[in-house]
């Protein structure tokens, strides 16, 4: 901005200076945060299906009792591949993609801080993921030690597929590491004038905490795989009890890191319901600080009930004592955000567009998964649900209807935003509602098998849990081919559609509804005044 | 429509052809045989209904405002966004249901882990993928495998009523005895599980936990390892038989006297030699039972993970490396020692079979007082 001009012609040459690429170079070279943002939904997106496919195949060999279609160690590949696939490869990109799309128009920032550290990070997922996928196909199968990879089954019983997962999870750590050092940097330095951090969206502040967990974590689960490395091939014995180790010590580093993991899955989500409700229900977020508060406090109990997960692994009383109260107390600041969303709700003036409808899903699903997290707090109980399928439903609650359903909303609600279009509602509704009723199918019934006492992670069971097992698999597969006309809406609505207004939503305040849609390839380049 | 009808019916009636095959499943935790499994079952219970009674009363409110308070009414937004005392309200108000659940889940945990007293102590090993119990106060110890024939698990036989949940030789407690559990491994990680009598504790290797139950009723009861311990996981299934103390002091009396007399058996048979016909059908049988999970029924082991023994260089030359993985186990690999788990004309003969069976025709037989002799050096 150092040279004043009133040429038109030169202006217009300006931004053809500083617009996109062309062709595959845009996307391999590109800093700019929208680029990047949809790399890494699209490549999200991708995983999602890898992933899911690889469910469908544990869902086809678990539909009758018996081995039909794949041998156990193949099924135990599938169980431990799909966990991680879903985990590092959907769920985490797709929340980093929404952060870079939405954090720099939330604050009012022309793009994210690092922007060529963006890039990197971005474009070493997609050899992570190879790395992962194509250990598969390795002599003896890919890994088959469960996504917790639990020592000894992980270093003296596997086979050496495991060298090439620890150096794809590496890989994970480092591009998620950069992505949070990037959002942190960000909104500290780049918030628009007035941008107080007490006016920032909620999406910007659970993200602000998730990046901090993500630091915090990640190195620890690096610290983990590494340990597991090194006792696999260099005759170290952190977890070996013949050289000294604990293999005990392995669930407590792992779950050190698996604990915050999980509400790194879930904290950006709060912060998506959190945009999605007030808009709907056209009335002010109930409890704002409230919400910023519950989120860090959320964050902060997170490193304190670990072992929850390592009830059963013998620990003394007191140890199970303190785990137990520090696990009841996360439903505090939890309730509290459930409850802002209802008083948000109350005596609003709702609609019901897809955003709205996920949203909604989410707050009621989300929490049917929080009360089966309380009930595996209770540590006699948690000796019966452990292992079984009764935790299987409680994580899938809270991380397919969690997570993943928070994702749907975001995506219909910003859509056209992104696209410049309005999303094809009729079919949204139709994803919505196939979505709803064939996910309940499949987990809500895992309630009871596990309840029955069928153990996880097996590719045969007893004969009582036959008929259950049909119907979540019938349930498994409708979800799966729900998701196809997903796929069929977003296609439709990049082609084109209904133009969409700046604002798109009538009740959406922001600072990303005050640029027009599509969001061009530079927005604030000269900051927002904000009020 | 007409489709649509036709397509539930056939998913119906498709359903019900799997009925047939299988049992009645409850659909809630059991409450167990033992005291604690029922308090067990009732702290479980008291905090499900406390959570229904918050989803009732959360969700009553998000559906009463999702269905008046709704745009289409032609209702005007109100703008609150804030109330200091609604919000401690329903700060405080968890804390006290969650200090009204801890108490009783306090008491409950502080006597599951009471592991003092015990009656009778057995020890509890799990290797890949079976169980051994040992009888700490008498000289009786065995191996429990799965049960279920093979056949069954791969759909060429009708499953039993038991499937997946029967051992040859399950553990045996008395009633009304305080039976402590200590739970160990000799490989990876397993858990044993008993639903009836809720105790679940991890095998660790190296490390010994402790459990303990009171059955008051015999029974037969059935559990399965409960942690992911490799490619068997889903078939080393747990079954205890609970019989009163005047059973139980008779069936430990003959345990005991059969597994010495066993091995005095033992003894005798190391003069004698058996015929290659019986080496080979005993190895088959033994071989079966134990190797064919990892090394496949057919040697060809599964490439990158278990080794094939047909045309491998150790069964057809070196003979006393053959035997000597046989028995001691091959450290840092999944290949266990077997000196403790077979006996010594068991060994023999499995060690006939691997040199003889898929066209591996070395002609060796190995007898009993050779495994002996490689034994003690």
């Amino acid at each position: 901005m150092s040279t004043v001009t009133t040429d038109p012609h030169a202006h217009a040459e300006h931004d053809h200076h500083h617009g996109p690429a062309k062709g595959l170079k845009r996307w391999l070279y590109t800093t700019n945060h929208k680029d990047i943002g949809t790399l890494y939904l699209l490549f999200a997106l991708t995983m999602f299906f890898i992933g899911g496919a690889m469910a469908m195949v544990i869902r086809a060999e678990l539909f009758q009792p018996g081995l039909q279609i794949v041998e156990p160690n193949f099924f135990n590949q599938m169980t431990t591949v799909h966990g991680l696939i879903m985990v590092f490869g959907a769920v985490m990109p797709a929340f980093t993609g929404l952060a870079n799309w939405l954090i720099p128009m939330m604050i009012g920032a022309p793009d994210m801080a690092l922007p060529r550290m963006n890039n990197w990070s971005f474009w070493i997922l997609p050899f992570a993921f190879s790395i992962l996928l194509l250990s598969l196909f390795m002599e003896g199968g890919g890994p088959s030690f469960g996504w917790t990879f639990y020592a000894p089954l992980s270093t003296t019983y596997s086979n050496d597929s495991t060298a090439l997962f620890v150096f794809s999870v590496h890989i994970m750590g480092i591009s998620s590491i950069m992505g949070a050092i990037n959002v942190i940097v960000t909104i500290m330095n780049l918030r628009a004038p007035g941008m107080t951090y007490m006016k920032m969206p909620l999406f910007v502040w659970t993200w602000f905490i998730t990046a901090y967990l993500l630091i915090a974590v990640m190195p620890v689960l690096a610290g983990a795989v590494t340990m597991v490395l090194t006792d696999k091939y260099f005759g170290t014995s952190f977890f070996d009890a013949a050289g000294g180790g604990d293999p005990v010590l392995f669930q407590h580093i792992f779950w050190f890191f698996g604990h915050p993991e999980v509400y790194i899955m879930i904290l950006p989500a709060f912060g998506i319901i959190s945009a999605i409700v007030p808009t709907f229900a056209r009335k002010p977020l109930f409890g704002y600080a409230s919400m910023v508060y519950a989120t860090a406090s959320i964050a902060l109990l997170s490193f304190l009930v670990w072992a929850h997960h390592m009830f059963t692994t013998g620990m003394p009383v007191f140890a199970e004592l303190f785990f137990m109260y520090c696990t009841m107390l996360i439903a505090v600041p939890t309730g509290v955000k459930v409850f802002n969303w209802v008083a948000t709700m109350w005596r609003g003036a709702m609609t019901f567009e897809v955003p709205m409808m996920f949203a909604l899903a989410f707050i009621v699903l989300f929490t049917i998964g929080g009360f089966s997290g309380l009930m595996l707090a209770i540590t006699p109980a948690d000796f019966q649900y452990h292992d079984t399928y009764f935790v299987v439903a409680h994580f899938h609650y809270v991380l397919v209807t969690g997570a993943i359903f928070s994702i749907m909303a975001a995506a219909y609600y910003w859509l056209p935003k992104w696209t410049g279009h309005m999303y094809d509602e009729t079919l949204g509704q139709w994803h919505f509602w196939c979505s709803l009723i064939s996910v309940n199918v499949l987990f809500f019934p895992m309630h009871f098998v596990g309840l029955a006492g069928m153990p996880r992670r097996i590719p045969d069971y007893a004969l009582q849990f036959a008929d259950f097992n049909a119907l979540i698999s019938i349930g498994g597969f409708a979800f799966g081919l729900s998701q196809l006309l997903f796929v069929w809406l977003v296609v439709k609505c990049i082609k084109g559609g209904e133009k969409a207004t700046a604002e798109v939503w009538e009740g959406a305040e922001g600072l990303e509804w005050t640029i027009p849609s599509p969001a061009p390839y530079h927005s604030f380049t000269t900051p927002p005044e904000i009020k | 429509m007409a489709k649509t009808s036709y397509l539930c019916w056939s998913l119906l009636t498709f359903l019900l052809a799997f009925s047939t095959q299988s049992a009645e499943m409850p659909l809630n935790m059991t409450q167990g045989v033992t005291e604690i499994s029922q308090q067990v079952y009732d702290l479980h219970m008291k905090i499900f209904y406390i959570c229904c009674a918050i989803g009732v009363a959360v969700f009553g409110v998000m559906f009463w405002s999702i269905i008046h308070h709704r745009k289409s009414k032609g209702v005007a937004p109100a703008q609150f966004h804030e109330s200091t005392k609604v919000e401690l309200l329903w700060t405080a108000l968890p804390v006290v249901i969650l200090i009204l659940m801890a108490i009783p889940a306090t008491q409950t945990l502080i006597a599951m882990e009471d592991t003092s007293e015990a009656d009778v102590t057995i020890l509890i090993t799990g290797s890949q993928w079976k169980w051994h119990y040992k009888y700490m106060d008498h000289k009786v110890e065995y191996y429990s495998l799965l049960a279920t024939p093979r056949k069954q698990i791969d759909n060429k036989l009708k499953k039993g009523e038991n499937y997946l949940l029967e051992v040859d030789r399950p553990l045996v407690i008395p009633t009304g005895k305080k039976v402590r559990f200590l739970v160990t491994s000799d490989d990876v990680i397993h858990s044993w599980w008993v639903p009836a009598f809720a105790v679940k504790k991890d095998a660790n290797p190296g490390f010994i936990n402790e459990a303990w139950t009171k059955v008051d009723h015999p029974g037969v009861y059935r559990g399965q390892c409960a942690e992911l311990c490799g490619k068997d996981h889903g078939f080393m299934p747990v079954v205890v038989i609970a019989k009163d103390q005047a059973d139980f002091e008779q069936w430990i009396a003959q345990e005991a006297a059969a597994q010495a007399a066993a091995k005095a058996e033992e003894q005798k048979l190391l003069s004698m030699n058996m015929s290659k016909e019986e080496l080979m059908a005993l190895g088959e049988k033994t071989y079966m039972g134990y190797c064919a999970a990892c090394h496949q029924p057919n040697g060809a082991g599964i490439p990158g993970v278990f080794p094939a023994l047909k045309g491998s260089k150790m069964a057809l030359e070196d003979l006393p490396a053959h035997i000597d993985i046989v028995l001691n186990g091959k450290t840092g690999t999944a290949m266990q020692a077997f000196a403790k788990q077979l006996t010594l004309s068991e060994i023999a003969a499995v060690v006939t079979y691997e040199r003889n069976a898929w066209d591996n025709n070395t002609g060796d037989v190995v007898q009993a007082a050779d495994i002996a002799k490689a034994q003690k050096p």
